[in-house]
């Protein structure tokens, strides 16, 4: 780790520049993150992508580092290879990321594009808030997963745990495993396919109707990720009880809607 | 925020001491306000009590040192009215102490005469546990209380950002589970019947030190095991009877279990091995003593979790 400084108020002095340490090789790249702080990890990894134009970038021990890959706006592959903390790729706009190792929680926080691959498990509340763009675990998932979701699609192999898809307004998930107990509560808009057992349904989440669009839609994300055959699924969706926009006042439903 | 730390071997001693040192200095950015430690050592035939004479941020006013001093007396000589045998007390900072002794009685009248002393709060007694708090970070605790080459079988640990009481030890985690011998507590969230409980608890007979909500888990659970539970029935019923959010580690002599709230609001990360069990609010403190990628995953909502050593 790089010793920290201070200034004469006694603040940690912020060293931004990139530590310029990874070998480039073409439109490859690679650095070792182990004696790096999260700072200098996500400082070199913007050099690569914006100023180097490097187009693929392998990130050896991240150490479970917390906030790693945040905010990448680039089309461009990203690697970690191994464990990241909380909070790793927020705001991403772009990038194919394959994480060899679990995430902790907030996830892929308000993704806007791309795509993450997690091979192990995965926090709460992971890919809360995403408007775009699938996120793959291939292991567990904690409790809120897609909380506030507005798009994309969220693919969760293993099991999930409560208050999935929380005010979820739009976009997809597909979980294979069991799911905790208020699946869906208080969504407004989007669908769920579960394969396991659901715990118990939230507020206004109901069974839905199945669909030729949705058989198209499983087969085609089964293929992309190479996950086989799709086990049976279920699906469930806003049962929209709780819409009360006709009742508003028309300068209310201004505001709402 | 909080952040907790456990860690329990499966076969024999390791160097608990250093080892939850390293995993609270990781999340030091959890919690910077105290630091807490409750340590099991080799059971000895003697209790070990660690006492706070007064609180860190007391102020050094005249005759500071000497009252101190006169305190540390003071207990010893309760202690010896009572009828046990102190074989050691040593001071680690001018406030706190540690004494050794031989004693057959009741427990609780014991824990009363020491805390009847002005300022005294007893931290821990038992056969192992050792509780060490203090502020500031794990690094300048461990340090001030020479906990780097003490060595046992289970330790949890706590790193605290004060929002329910005072920045002081007496808010600081673990608990104690006064007056039951051996037991601790590190919780991270907040309870709503507090107030509910402590009343209760409070009606049978048990003293609470602090304005901290944590408190009354320790003394729930220990007054649970008393009236015939074990701890992982104790912790299904806590799931039950107390409300809030709340991820909390429960320790006793020879185990170490785990319980989360209903609604998983607060973290922990759990790492199984044959040799060993590490768990903590982020997988970083877990990485501060296996320093390699390992598989951890996040415990859901309602689950307790209990391992022997």
């Amino acid at each position: 780790m790089d010793a920290l400084t201070y200034d004469a108020r006694g603040l940690v002095e912020v060293d931004g520049s990139a530590p310029g340490i990874a070998e480039i090789d073409g439109e490859r790249a690679e650095f070792d993150a182990r004696d790096l702080t999260t700072r200098k990890i996500n400082a070199e990894l913007r050099r690569l992508v914006y100023t180097e134009g490097v187009r693929d970038v392998t990130i050896l021990n991240p150490g479970a580092r917390h906030s790693l890959g945040v905010g990448i706006l680039q089309r461009c592959k990203i690697t970690f290879d191994g464990s990241l903390g909380y909070f790793g790729l927020g705001l991403i706009d772009g990038p194919e990321v394959h994480i060899k190792g679990r995430v902790g929680w907030s996830a892929c926080e308000n993704m806007m594009s791309g795509v993450v691959v997690v091979d192990g498990n995965a926090g709460s509340l992971t890919a809360a808030a995403i408007r775009g763009g699938d996120v793959l675990v291939r292991g567990r998932v904690g409790a809120r997963t897609g909380i506030d979701q507005k798009g994309g699609t969220v693919i969760v192999l293993g099991d999930a745990g409560s208050m999935t898809g929380f005010m979820m307004q739009r976009g997809r998930q597909i979980i294979l495993g069991d799911v905790g107990p208020g699946l869906g509560d208080s969504m407004y808009d989007g669908e769920f396919y579960i394969g396991g057992k659901v715990k118990a349904l939230g507020v206004d989440c109901v069974p839905g109707e199945w669909t030729d669009a949705d058989t198209e839609f499983i087969a085609r994300k089964f293929a992309i990720y190479e996950l086989g055959e799709p086990p049976p699924l279920q699906k469930f969706v806003c049962g929209k009880r709780l819409y009360n926009y006709d009742n508003l006042e028309p300068s209310e439903r201004k505001l709402v809607l | 925020m909080c952040g907790i730390a456990g860690i329990i071997s499966r076969n024999g001693e390791r160097q608990i001491g250093a080892e939850m040192t390293a995993m609270l200095q990781s999340m030091k950015h959890r919690g910077p306000d105290s630091t807490g430690y409750a340590l099991y050592g080799p059971a000895t035939e003697d209790w070990v009590m660690r006492v706070k004479l007064a609180d860190a941020n007391t102020p050094r006013d005249y005759g500071f040192d000497d009252r101190m001093g006169r305190n540390k007396g003071e207990i010893e000589r309760r202690l010896g009215q009572l009828g046990a045998t102190v074989h050691s007390a040593s001071h680690a900072t001018g406030y706190a102490c540690e004494v050794r002794f031989a004693y057959d009685g009741d427990l609780k009248a014991l824990a009363d005469r020491v805390e009847d002393v002005k300022g005294a709060e007893v931290l821990s007694l038992g056969h192992s546990l050792q509780i060490i708090k203090d502020l500031g970070d794990a690094e300048s605790v461990s340090e001030q209380y020479n906990l780097g080459g003490l060595a046992g079988t289970h330790a949890i640990g706590h790193v605290r950002m004060a929002t329910e009481s005072d920045v002081d030890i007496s808010g600081a985690h673990p608990y104690w589970a006064y007056p039951f011998s051996d037991i601790a507590v590190v919780h991270n969230g907040q309870l709503t019947n507090y107030h509910q409980w402590k009343r209760r608890l409070e009606r049978s007979g048990h003293r609470f030190q602090s304005e901290c909500d944590s408190e009354i888990i320790a003394v729930y659970l220990a007054e649970k095991m008393a009236a015939g539970s074990d701890l992982e029935d104790a912790m299904r019923q806590s799931l039950e009877e107390l409300d809030g959010v709340f991820t909390y580690i429960c320790v006793t002599g020879d185990s170490l279990g785990m319980a989360k709230d209903e609604l998983a609001a607060k973290p922990l990360v759990l790492y199984e091995a044959d040799d060993l069990v590490a768990l903590a609010s982020e997988e970083i403190a877990i990485r501060a003593v296996l320093d390699r990628e390992i598989y951890t995953y996040d415990p859901f909502e309602g689950e307790v979790m209990v391992w022997t050593r």
